[in-house]
């Protein structure tokens, strides 16, 4: 009677693992970057993309090389992410099918407002960062190997700074995400750098403020691909090309640029 | 800010928040589910363990004694590697469903409930182990039994397993992604919130998080002086 009665509650507890797993229609895993989640693109243009393709898009937020690293495992069928030799490479290596542009924004340093290393106003990244490391002030880094935390190296050599043997001295890197970082720079006063659409929805600013922009090394593409089905035969094809053509057309690119978080816009669409 | 966290929860409860009850209710609703199926298999495993004697029998206990603190994210990290498309379960597509989160928090739980279960059962074992050989009870009716009488005390063991579930952040994320609407849970809403700056809101959910645990804990609590008075009486 026991067993029996312990049959039961197994088949019960079977029955529903699988019914909630697969209580919900034709969907797509999206792997993704955090900034364009955390910005609240995602929030305003995936209804758009369910009410006109019909397909829901899943969001799995992560930095740029964790996703790109889950996408060479099979486990999404597209990725939008922001480190473009990065992508060219997944493709190049057989895991996409075909990288286009989607839109773009810009990175900044933000830093504290007493600005301890002097570097307000600047639009020459390179000078700013080599002020930084000459006068060791506090710079925080992602330090996970996302889109931000490659940009910000290529940015350090091309300062002709090494920031690396200054880890764990002036140069925190804190290995976490941009919001975490932010957070962590705010509680030791150091600079960091971010890209301009998490620093603006970002809620914990306290006195930081933006110390430099505009330097054309300041540019953040981002950047959409299919998952390659021949290497991942699960890939659901028809959906995920479905999402990214609706990405990139007019329609898409237009609801984009229509994204405002404070009369801001935060990306700016360049699809091809 | 804490004031300002206690006045949010509160604002966030009142205002029956549909996003928080779809959250509140998930992450109830998987960590139950865990902690049913890791009973069903940790209750009787931590009984045999208890009564019978085998070659081994130490260092199993041991083990699972060790797994007790068994980094949340590891389990997460094995459970995404099995089922990962390209992983050996890729084709069950699990990965990023609730369905991930509750064998994660699964693998969590049993450790510490057959470990508690097997310390309990062991004391009863001591009193009843000449009375039921001599009675010539079978081993699956002994188990009954000694579940069945240890089964007030059972019931800490049982919350101690939902707390850990209920409270785990490291493997639910690397499991379920945190998808909006359909794997987003009050842990995994809490890290977005505080990675998003809103420090405020987050703690908000942690308070909202603690209340459930706590009313949780209270409910069971009731239960088992209510049956105790009545079996006592």
């Amino acid at each position: 009677m026991i067993i029996r009665k312990a049959k039961q509650i197994g088949v019960l507890c079977l029955a529903a693992i699988i019914g909630i797993s697969t209580a919900y229609a034709e969907s797509i895993i999206l792997q993704s970057t955090t900034s364009t989640k955390n910005s609240g693109l995602y929030d305003y243009i995936l209804p758009l993309i369910e009410q006109d393709t019909g397909v829901a898009v899943n969001v799995v937020a992560v930095g740029t090389g964790q996703a790109i690293k889950n996408a060479e495992r099979c486990d999404g069928d597209i990725l939008l992410v922001h480190a473009k030799a990065s992508e060219v490479k997944f493709v190049k290596e057989g895991f996409g099918v075909k990288r286009s542009d989607l839109m773009y924004n810009d990175f900044v340093i933000v830093g504290p407002v007493n600005d301890p290393a002097g570097i307000h106003g600047s639009n020459d990244v390179s000078n700013a960062l080599k002020t930084i490391a000459q006068k060791e002030s506090l710079f925080a880094s992602r330090g996970d190997d996302s889109g931000t935390h490659k940009a910000e190296l290529r940015l350090w050599s091309a300062s002709d700074t090494d920031p690396s043997k200054a880890s764990g001295a002036w140069y925190l890197e804190t290995g976490s995400g941009m919001g975490s970082t932010l957070n962590l720079a705010v509680g030791k006063e150091a600079y960091v750098l971010s890209d301009r659409a998490t620093w603006i929805n970002f809620a914990n600013k306290q006195d930081f403020r933006i110390h430099v922009q505009g330097d054309k090394r300041l540019f953040n593409q981002y950047g959409i691909i299919l998952i390659n089905p021949a290497r991942c035969p699960l890939v659901k094809t028809t959906a995920g090309q479905a999402v990214i053509d609706w990405l990139l057309s007019k329609r898409g690119q237009t609801a984009i640029a229509s994204y405002k978080v404070n009369g801001t816009q935060l990306f700016f669409p360049n699809g091809e | 800010m804490l004031t300002q966290a206690f006045s949010e929860a509160f604002s966030l409860i009142a205002s029956a928040n549909p996003d928080l009850y779809e959250i509140l209710w998930l992450s109830v609703k998987v960590s139950l589910t865990a902690l049913l199926s890791a009973s069903i298999l940790a209750l009787p495993l931590g009984t045999i363990l208890a009564i019978s004697e085998f070659k081994g029998k130490r260092a199993i206990v041991t083990f699972f004694t060790a797994m007790m603190g068994l980094p949340p994210v590891v389990v997460g990290l094995f459970v995404y590697l099995m089922l990962s498309r390209s992983g050996p379960l890729g084709v069950l597509e699990l990965l990023y469903t609730p369905a991930a989160m509750i064998i994660a928090q699964c693998i969590l739980i049993v450790p510490i409930v057959t470990s508690l279960t097997h310390q309990i059962i062991e004391e009863l074992n001591r009193e009843y182990r000449d009375l039921f050989f001599s009675l010539r009870i079978d081993t699956g009716r002994a188990i009954f039994a000694y579940l069945w009488d240890a089964r007030f005390s059972l019931l800490t063991t049982v919350l101690a397993g939902f707390g850990r579930a209920i409270s785990e952040v490291g493997a639910v994320m690397i499991v379920g992604g945190n998808i909006n609407h359909l794997t987003r849970i009050m842990t995994t809403a809490i890290a977005l919130e505080t990675s998003k700056g809103n420090l405020a809101l987050a703690l908000a959910l942690g308070i909202v998080l603690l209340m459930i645990a706590l009313v949780v804990n209270a409910l069971v609590m009731i239960v088992k002086t209510f049956a105790m008075d009545k079996g006592y009486a």
